[in-house]
């Protein structure tokens, strides 16, 4: 016998003697031990007064009666700066790279003598599409994110998991989802990364089946624009942004609604089991470091989320650049595309320029709403002034925006319809990769795509039929 | 305390360690860090200053969701430094503690450099005091000493250093106070210049002392290498299948 197999055996025996237990003992020595080091070389002299402030923050915050209300005004006041706050710098970026540097561009492209056909496929569709994406994304993320980090570095998403728990326990998942749902606010991939804080793998699943329900950065720009031109526009001009912002905040509601019944249901069919309990430490409020949260939040998240979309958006130009000009029978490839998806779209009170343009932009959200523009010029040919033409993404104003899509056959109830299926589709395509990555298991990555696309069909075409009952 | 000769430290231009941040480049080192603490004490924010690495960091506990290596270059010598995902305890069955209790056990850290928060200092030694039976070359760093100030609270941390016999440095890594105190301590211990000297307590109780002993010098007399026989004893009285595999193994052969 080896030495070490005696070691074992001798072990094995000695264990069979001593009984269990004896590790809660050499626990509680351990304890005992911490609690004498501390008070040893550890004196407190203050009046406590930071301690008091700190808990009667916490009875408003996590309070059962103020708690919800507090979270959803925070969240509104959010979303409400960053609409607001967002629309200058949009237009100046815009006029910046897509009026003045776009056909300074193109005009140098062509009289150095480029082909006209690389120019169109360089720069109407890989650079403009860029451009759309730097104008449109920029300013809402440089907003969002501070402001979301400064509440993370000061301690309030602990909270929102305090508060959400119970609602989470009764859904069947586990209070930590709403630590990994607010983490999908910013990036459903980075949501559904996060989801290992959570020990239980049922849990865990549920967390990463429903993450996409969390409205991504990716989408608040469709909401946004849809809110602002479709939306707001219904309102009278003194409440537009007000109506706007609350708008995108229902949808954002509407979004945590759904998690919570996806979990529920999943809760009890495919991963059925009961809630495990777990403990969770609310930090001490932490004054933020200012200087260092518009860092690290422009730096590392809002130039890596830009830089992703522009490293999808280029591609996708190209393809969109294609499909609109290469033509099959007289007629282009996305032509045939769009008259292919119409009846599916129109049940679910969308249009085939929509549906198309999803499939196309299933790299990346961002790239949604300059694909549908993109694809709406194409096929409705309609004469917007100072439209650059045929298959080219552009930034259009808001009124020449809304009379362009109005002339497309777009209502009110399209704008609505696109707000809820922008929520409620599959997630894009870096989070399914994640999704496999994470749970390894390609049954778990198609449920999450067809679980929220399933949604979206169901609740688009029973708004739409309701919308039409009633408007007669 | 310090083995550098007179005539070195004369002509040293400064008193402190020369810091070279790496960031990921912890491809050849020459000693390595691990980094362990409870949850949401500023482990990551500490990793981030020594690296010049920006992990994501905030007020919520279980933001290191993996563990994060860094690198950094000391007075001429290369250290990979490992940023363990926060824990409460090393004898649990979560997937954080299973990573921080492989990396302390397996992955042979020089200095396992133990963040703990000021303001809660009690259930910050519980894993002080677990890491200490695993390994003696541990740094205590106190750290968030600035929120410890505002609530009035005063550690002594020479006092501590002294009964602990580990370096203990007192720290608001957010500000970067302590930084270099910090250096020289974790320099030191890996170096050899500082001798961790853990008078351990013993935790064992009466009618396991037997037991343990008797298993442990076996283990001693097998593994003469292994730092911890007590400790790994008690594991093997307690059954834990994950010591029992490694014994098995032989990963403890190798252990330096």
């Amino acid at each position: 016998m080896s030495p070490t197999e005696e070691i074992l055996r001798d072990a094995e025996s000695a264990r069979w003697e001593l009984g269990p237990r004896f590790q809660d003992e050499v626990a509680a020595r351990v304890s005992e031990e911490a609690s004498h080091l501390a008070s040893r070389h550890m004196h407190r002299k203050g009046d406590g007064s930071r301690l008091r402030w700190q808990r009667g923050l916490d009875r408003i915050l996590t309070s059962r009666i103020t708690g919800i209300p507090a979270m959803a005004s925070i969240f509104a006041i959010v979303l409400w700066l960053t609409i607001e706050g967002s629309n200058v710098p949009s237009a100046m970026l815009a006029e910046l790279l897509v009026d003045t540097l776009h056909p300074w561009l193109k005009a140098h492209a062509l009289a150095l003598g480029m082909w006209p056909w690389l120019a169109g496929l360089l720069i109407d569709g890989m650079y403009l599409s860029g451009a759309w994406v730097v104008s449109v994304m920029l300013p809402p993320m440089a907003i969002f994110f501070p402001l979301f980090t400064l509440l993370e570095d000061f301690g309030y998403l602990p909270r929102v998991a305090f508060n959400l728990d119970r609602l989470f326990q009764k859904a069947g998942a586990h209070g930590k989802q709403a630590l990994t749902m607010t983490m999908g606010l910013g990036c459903n991939a980075a949501g559904v990364v996060a989801t290992r804080i959570i020990d239980s793998p049922r849990e865990r699943l549920i967390a990463i089946l429903t993450n996409n329900f969390s409205l991504c950065n990716g989408r608040w720009p469709t909401q946004i624009l849809m809110a602002t031109v479709f939306l707001g526009a219904v309102a009278p001009p003194a409440l537009a942004g007000v109506v706007a912002a609350g708008s995108v905040f229902c949808v954002a509601v509407l979004g945590f609604l759904f998690a919570f019944g996806s979990s529920w249901l999943l809760s009890r069919t495919v991963l059925k089991g009961e809630s495990s309990t777990f403990s969770l430490e609310l930090p001490p409020y932490r004054p933020p470091n200012l200087l260092r949260t518009m860092h690290t939040s422009l730096v590392d998240r809002t130039m890596i989320v830009l830089w992703r979309a522009v490293v999808f958006a280029v591609p996708a130009g190209a393809v969109i650049w294609l499909v609109a000009n290469v033509s099959v029978g007289g007629h282009s490839l996305a032509w045939w595309a769009i008259g292919a998806l119409d009846p599916l779209a129109w049940v679910m009170g969308l249009t085939g320029v929509i549906l198309f343009a999803y499939v196309i932009a299933i790299p990346a959200n961002e790239i949604v709403v300059p694909t549908i523009l993109m694809l709406t010029v194409l096929v409705s040919g309609s004469p917007v002034a100072d439209a650059p033409g045929a298959g080219v993404m552009f930034e259009a104003d808001n009124s020449t925006l809304h009379a362009m899509l109005v002339s497309a056959g777009w209502t009110t109830l399209t704008a609505v319809c696109l707000m809820l299926f922008s929520l409620l589709h599959n997630p894009c395509s870096t989070t399914l990769y994640t999704i496999q990555k994470e749970t390894g298991n390609w049954r778990w990555t198609t449920l999450s795509a067809t679980l929220p696309l399933a949604l979206g069909f169901l609740v688009c075409s029973s708004v739409a039929f309701v919308w039409r009952y009633l408007a007669g | 305390m310090s083995n550098c000769a007179p005539t070195t430290c004369e002509t040293c231009p400064s008193p402190h360690a020369e810091l070279r941040r790496l960031g990921s480049r912890s491809d050849r080192w020459d000693h390595t860090v691990a980094l362990a603490g409870n949850p949401n004490v500023g482990k990551s924010t500490v990793f981030n200053l020594l690296t010049g690495l920006r992990q994501h960091t905030g007020n919520w506990p279980g933001k290191t969701v993996s563990r994060a290596e860094g690198a950094f270059d000391l007075d001429g010598k290369r250290y990979k430094i490992v940023d363990l995902p926060g824990t409460y305890s090393l004898l649990g069955t979560t997937p954080d503690e299973e990573v921080a209790r492989e990396f302390l056990l397996f992955g042979k850290p020089d200095v396992t450099l133990v963040v703990a928060d000021a303001t809660c200092l009690e259930r910050n030694f519980i894993l002080l005091l677990q890491i200490l039976q695993i390994t003696p070359r541990v740094v205590l760093c106190i750290n968030l000493l600035d929120e410890a100030r505002a609530h009035g609270i005063d550690i002594d941390t020479r006092g501590l250093s002294r009964e602990l016999g580990i370096p203990v440095v007192g720290t608001a890594a957010r500000r970067g106070e302590g930084l270099a105190e910090l250096l020289s301590a974790v320099r030191d211990v890996a170096t050899g210049a500082f001798v961790c000297a853990r008078q351990a307590p013993e935790f064992i109780p009466a009618a396991l002392r037997d037991a343990v002993g008797k298993l442990s010098q076996k283990l001693g007399a097998t593994y003469p290498a292994m730092q911890n026989p007590s400790w790994i004893a008690l594991r093997l009285l307690e059954g834990d299948p994950r010591i029992v595999a490694a014994l098995k193994n032989g990963e403890f052969i190798s252990t330096p």
